[in-house]
């Protein structure tokens, strides 16, 4: 296939990924800014920065209210990792790829950009909110859906994969990298009670506060929710499942094309030296430069596959 | 649909009897689901020069378009005629311009035509063919009287609204396919790629690699490229992802630049090479030129094949016609006034609120003047211009086009349509798709049926015998 071809599978699919990323984002924070008003503004700056998007709305100069930077995720168009932009690029690089798509999924992502357009037409009120960000799940739910129903499981396939996990296991860390500081006091005074609210946005923002509480019980513990985060490996959202699965995904493209790729050897020493635990020994050389060096790691693979399989050049 | 006396023509006899019976409600819902369907399928087209809307519909129209077999054989068999005769005369033309030399066309009409590329005089195209896809419009003015309104040799489009038409009608109303028999378009992919790939260049080896090559997804007929790649199997191409190598041209694939044999670019001839055309296109290969000069690629269609797309040149078909075949032409020219002759341009002037005046470059409906439906001050900017550059028009007369019914809110309404069947030409012959895009004017009483000014699209059907 075209390298620009895959190229546009993977960015496709990580750009329905963050979709769905940011909007889990916005609940979060709009969860907790309904019950703490009090350390909301510093809630959102949080979330914007996790978001990669702080600096851009810092630009604006408006004030960290919810109305305000809820509107600027969900609906600025001058806000390039906004829903509204992102849906776009989604589509405009299926559009480019339409040839290597299933209609299903091209007529998915068609959907979902015209569904998001139309409900993002006006600023959506407080109490339309949750029904915006359950449509825009539903609609990444429903492109997924067509996709892991009609995809052929050739080339293609693993590139629109491996965009899917690496998107994942950025934003991932990156809700770690934001987070981490208030994992630390508690570890050193084992026992204390954490922020549990804190805890909850948190696995909220990765859908996973039930999934937590099913494996350990109702303990909230730091390091129990880095190990779930990082470490765990029946956790679709955690840095080690994603690392899997990209590893398996390079793995199937090596075979197809009989030959072997730089990307492969990154990702393999990603996935076997950074994510073999235990969780201790990651608090113990420092949880912020494990997540920073994660993050530089997982963007050095983007690049080399972009590389290995002449997305560009 | 209904004849002058008000009966049924004879082809609609069968759809009649189904529309008939049908509450117009239901129709009506229907009408709309087509209009969801094209949307989410996303066959849209860009409009140049209009941001707000980016994509657009074409709209289209429920009631089928209906040609009986006999009609067809007598249309089919005119075209293939036409089209043999172009793809003649561009031979000619780049080798040893007979006609020139017999006087039967001027000389100026080549020399001066902007599409005609001297860096083609003596090139063999791969198969000795020209004009591998191209779409000859055709209307009607009566019962069995046909006339071609135009050639379109370039790159002919709007296939894809054929083959989505039919599979829209399809997916609306199945049961009326089971009662009328009605003639198939789908093959037409395949029938492109198997036409295609038999003009495979000399240095092809093995099974043809075919791509598509696109300026791009902000192109307004990008949908109709992607589609087109994707019914075929073929890679869709932008001029960045090719680059000569080892002397083919080959596009980048993930592990590496693979060579391809037959290109069917949508870009125009100029925008080919940067390195022998326009220096600052980024929409072709450098070096393709000297890739296809050496048997290395097939492009289809081939450079400088604009000529036959020339409305002057047009007015010269029927003796183009006769000069390649020894035959007289079956279908017949639309009476044509070359304003480039004094005597025609005085008699154009003297008529002009009568009378249709195009470009002779001009395509998509712009820059036309229609002199029944335009006004007194549009008729005098037009005299201005045409009386400063009269090389640059020609002149027909308005055409009492043939109507055909429409579905609105009121019920069936007459409009004015026309007829562009496809025709793929291959070593191994003339293939022509039963039927074509039937463009239809929305407007009450308006002739211009052009998407790019609020033309719509019907299907086609041509019956069975």
């Amino acid at each position: 296939m075209l390298g620009k071809t895959a190229g546009s599978l993977f960015w496709m699919a990580r750009y329905l990924e963050r979709s769905e990323n940011n909007a889990r984002l916005i609940d979060a924070g709009f969860r907790i800014a309904l019950t703490r008003s009090s350390t909301a503004r510093a809630e959102w700056k949080s979330i914007l920065v996790t978001a990669g998007s702080n600096q851009a709305y810092a630009a604006t100069g408006q004030e960290y209210n919810s109305a305000k930077v809820v509107d600027f995720m969900l609906r600025d168009t001058h806000n390039p990792s906004s829903i509204l932009s992102v849906v776009k690029q989604a589509r405009d690089n299926a559009r480019t790829a339409r040839t290597y798509l299933t209609r299903e999924v091209w007529e998915a992502v068609n959907t979902s950009w015209m569904t998001l357009g139309a409900l993002l037409k006006r600023q959506v009120r407080d109490d339309d909110l949750p029904d915006v960000l359950s449509a825009i799940r539903q609609q990444s739910a429903q492109v997924r859906g067509a996709f892991s129903g009609t995809m052929l499981r050739n080339d293609g396939y693993n590139f629109a994969r491996l965009g899917t996990f690496l998107e994942r296991a950025d934003n991932t860390a990156r809700i770690l990298d934001v987070k981490y500081y208030l994992l630390l006091p508690s570890v050193a005074h084992i026992g204390t009670s954490i922020d549990n609210v804190q805890w909850e946005t948190i696995l909220r923002s990765v859908s996973a506060h039930r999934a937590y509480h099913w494996l350990y019980g109702t303990e909230i513990s730091a390091l129990k929710i880095a190990e779930f985060l990082i470490l765990y490996k029946q956790m679709p959202r955690s840095l080690a499942f994603c690392a899997q699965k990209m590893q398996d995904n390079i793995g199937w493209l090596q075979r197809g094309y009989r030959h072997e790729t730089e990307a492969g050897r990154m990702v393999e020493a990603l996935h076997q030296k950074k994510l073999a635990g235990p969780i201790q020994a990651i608090f113990d050389n420092g949880l912020h430069e494990y997540i920073t060096d994660f993050l530089r790691a997982n963007a050095a693979l983007a690049q080399q596959i972009e590389r290995d399989y002449r997305f560009v050049v | 649909m209904r004849g002058q006396t008000g009966d049924t023509r004879a082809p609609y006899s069968e759809f009649c009897e189904w529309f008939d019976a049908e509450e117009p409600a239901r129709i009506h819902r229907k009408a709309q689901q087509a209009e969801a369907f094209f949307r989410t399928t996303g066959i849209t087209f860009n409009v140049y020069g209009q941001d707000d809307a980016d994509e657009r519909l074409i709209p289209f129209d429920v009631v089928p378009r209906i040609i009986s077999a006999s009609e067809w054989r007598r249309l089919s068999r005119g075209i293939e005629q036409r089209v043999r005769a172009l793809n003649a005369f561009l031979y000619d033309i780049y080798h040893r311009q007979e006609i020139l030399r017999a006087g039967r066309v001027p000389v100026e009409l080549i020399s001066r035509n902007e599409a005609f590329l001297p860096m083609m005089m003596g090139m063999d195209p791969p198969g000795g063919v020209y004009t591998h896809i191209s779409g000859t419009d055709i209307v009607r003015t009566g019962p069995n009287e046909f006339y071609v309104l135009e050639d379109n040799a370039r790159t002919p489009s709007g296939v894809s609204y054929m083959l989505e038409n039919r599979e829209t009608m399809l997916q609306m109303f199945p049961e009326l396919f089971a009662k009328v028999p009605v003639r198939e378009v789908s093959d037409y992919p395949i029938n492109l790629l198997r036409s295609l790939a038999a003009c495979a260049p000399p240095l092809c080896e093995g099974t043809p690699t075919v791509a598509v090559l696109t300026p791009g997804i902000h192109n307004s007929a990008y949908f109709e490229h992607s589609f087109l790649a994707d019914q075929m199997g073929a890679e869709l191409v932008e001029g960045h992802d090719l680059r000569v190598v080892g002397g083919r041209v080959a596009m980048r694939t993930t592990q590496g630049y693979k060579p391809i044999d037959v290109i069917y670019r949508r870009v125009d001839d100029d925008f080919l090479d940067p390195l022998n055309f326009r220096p600052d296109s980024v929409l072709g290969v450098p070096g393709i030129w000297d890739v296809y000069r050496a048997g290395g690629i097939t492009i289809a269609n081939a450079p400088g094949t604009g000529i036959a797309d020339d409305k002057a040149l047009y007015s010269y078909m029927p003796d183009i016609i006769e000069f390649y075949t020894g035959e007289r032409a079956l279908l017949p020219n639309v009476p044509t006034w070359r304003c480039s002759e004094p005597d025609h341009l005085k008699e154009v002037l003297d008529r002009l609120p009568e009378l249709v005046v195009k470009e002779v470059h001009g395509s998509g409906g712009y820059g036309m003047l229609v002199g029944p439906a335009a006004s007194k001050k549009e008729i005098a900017a037009f005299r201005a211009k045409l009386e400063a550059n009269p090389r640059n028009y020609i002149a027909q007369p308005t055409l009492s086009l043939s109507t055909v019914p429409i579905f609105t809110r009121s019920g069936l309404a007459p409009r004015h349509v026309d007829l562009r069947p496809f025709v793929l030409m291959s070593p191994a012959g003339i293939t022509i798709t039963p039927g074509g895009l039937t463009r239809v004017a929305m407007t009450k009483g308006s002739l211009v049926v052009n998407s790019s000014q609020g033309g719509g699209t019907k299907d086609t059907w041509v019956l069975e015998d």
